[in-house]
């Protein structure tokens, strides 16, 4: 299905990332794995993803970072010749009531989750206009469509995400570039592994589908956007909230 | 030599041969490039040149002349 492709994603060595660059290798995409800090983990999903049969590089980098993104695609670029998906995964989460976020939580998450996704598609934008084909993927979260409480900086962060998502979707729609996003409701990952016991088992009975997603159920999204099935979907944000948000 | 760089950058952008590029070759009226494309071309001559166009450079810069005029005042030509 994406045979013969190349996808960069960021955040792709735990989570939701990790599984995004699982089930697009399988699918036959050639994986450029961004990651930051840890090595191990993104070697260890290196591995599984060469049984795939397909071409894996691990490329270290702060994505906030203007001119760190800058090289990073380039790198990418110069290893793979182009980039037909980008999938802007990469964030974090500091949770507190608004009083409480204090001016770096706020930086840090804007600077990743906003600022970070912005970085790549700028420096991937010629890259982009050049092949007049391509899609970029924002994982954004349901959070950025309602507002949540304790998570203002995180919010703020996915909702400017959407914006994004829908402006670069208009202006590149003339080169054939497509550009959606996923918000995804309560996932299992290292990210919401915090959310325990009795506070976790409300949320999840606020479900309808009364269970929370798996990375898969986001993955499994993300392989289809990607795809020439989803050509002329473009400027959408879809929920994978297991109906949270009905 | 400015033109000539400019010349292989609008090409290679434009998908055309550098032989269509002259001085008077009007970006948007003889090679048809939209906004985007213009901004695209002033970026790599960014790179190229080591220099930054204004923010209205898109609107003053309209023929491969303008660009190298433009960027020889830069570089105080």
């Amino acid at each position: 299905m994406l045979q013969g492709t190349t996808a960069l994603i960021t955040g792709a060595s735990r989570g939701i990332g990790k599984a995004i660059a699982l089930d697009m290798a399988h699918s036959g995409a050639n994986i450029a794995l961004n990651y930051i800090g840890n090595s191990e983990e993104a070697d260890a999903v290196r591995t599984l993803i060469l049984k795939e049969n397909v071409r894996c590089e691990t490329y270290e980098c702060d994505i906030s970072d203007f001119n760190e993104s800058k090289r990073m695609s380039g790198d990418v670029l110069k290893d793979f010749s182009r980039v037909d998906i980008l999938v802007n995964n990469a964030g974090i989460a500091r949770d507190n009531p608004l009083l409480g976020i204090n001016e770096k939580d706020y930086d840090d998450v804007m600077n990743i989750n906003l600022k970070g996704a912005f970085n790549m598609i700028k420096h991937l934008y010629p890259n982009f206009m050049k092949n007049r084909s391509g899609t970029i993927i924002n994982i954004a979260s349901v959070c950025g469509l309602r507002g949540w409480e304790w998570q203002a900086n995180y919010a703020a962060s996915k909702g400017g995400l959407i914006a994004l998502t829908k402006t670069v979707a208009k202006e590149l729609a003339g080169r054939g570039v497509t550009c959606n996003a996923i918000a995804p409701g309560l996932i299992e990952t290292d990210m919401t592994a915090k959310l325990t016991g009795s506070k976790k088992d409300s949320f999840v009975a606020s479900i309808p589908l009364q269970r929370a997603g798996r990375p898969g159920d986001v993955s499994k999204l993300a392989v289809f956007l990607a795809g020439a099935g989803a050509s002329y979907i473009t400027g959408e944000v879809i929920k994978v909230d297991g109906g949270l948000c009905i | 030599m400015i033109f000539e760089k400019i010349r292989t950058i609008i090409a290679g952008q434009m998908s055309i041969a550098e032989d269509k590029v002259t001085m008077n070759t009007s970006f948007a009226d003889d090679l048809g490039a939209d906004s985007l494309d213009i901004f695209q071309i002033i970026s790599e001559l960014e790179e190229e040149f080591n220099m930054e166009f204004s923010n209205d450079a898109a609107e003053k810069v309209r023929t491969v002349a303008d660009a190298v005029e433009y960027i020889k005042n830069y570089a105080g030509e």
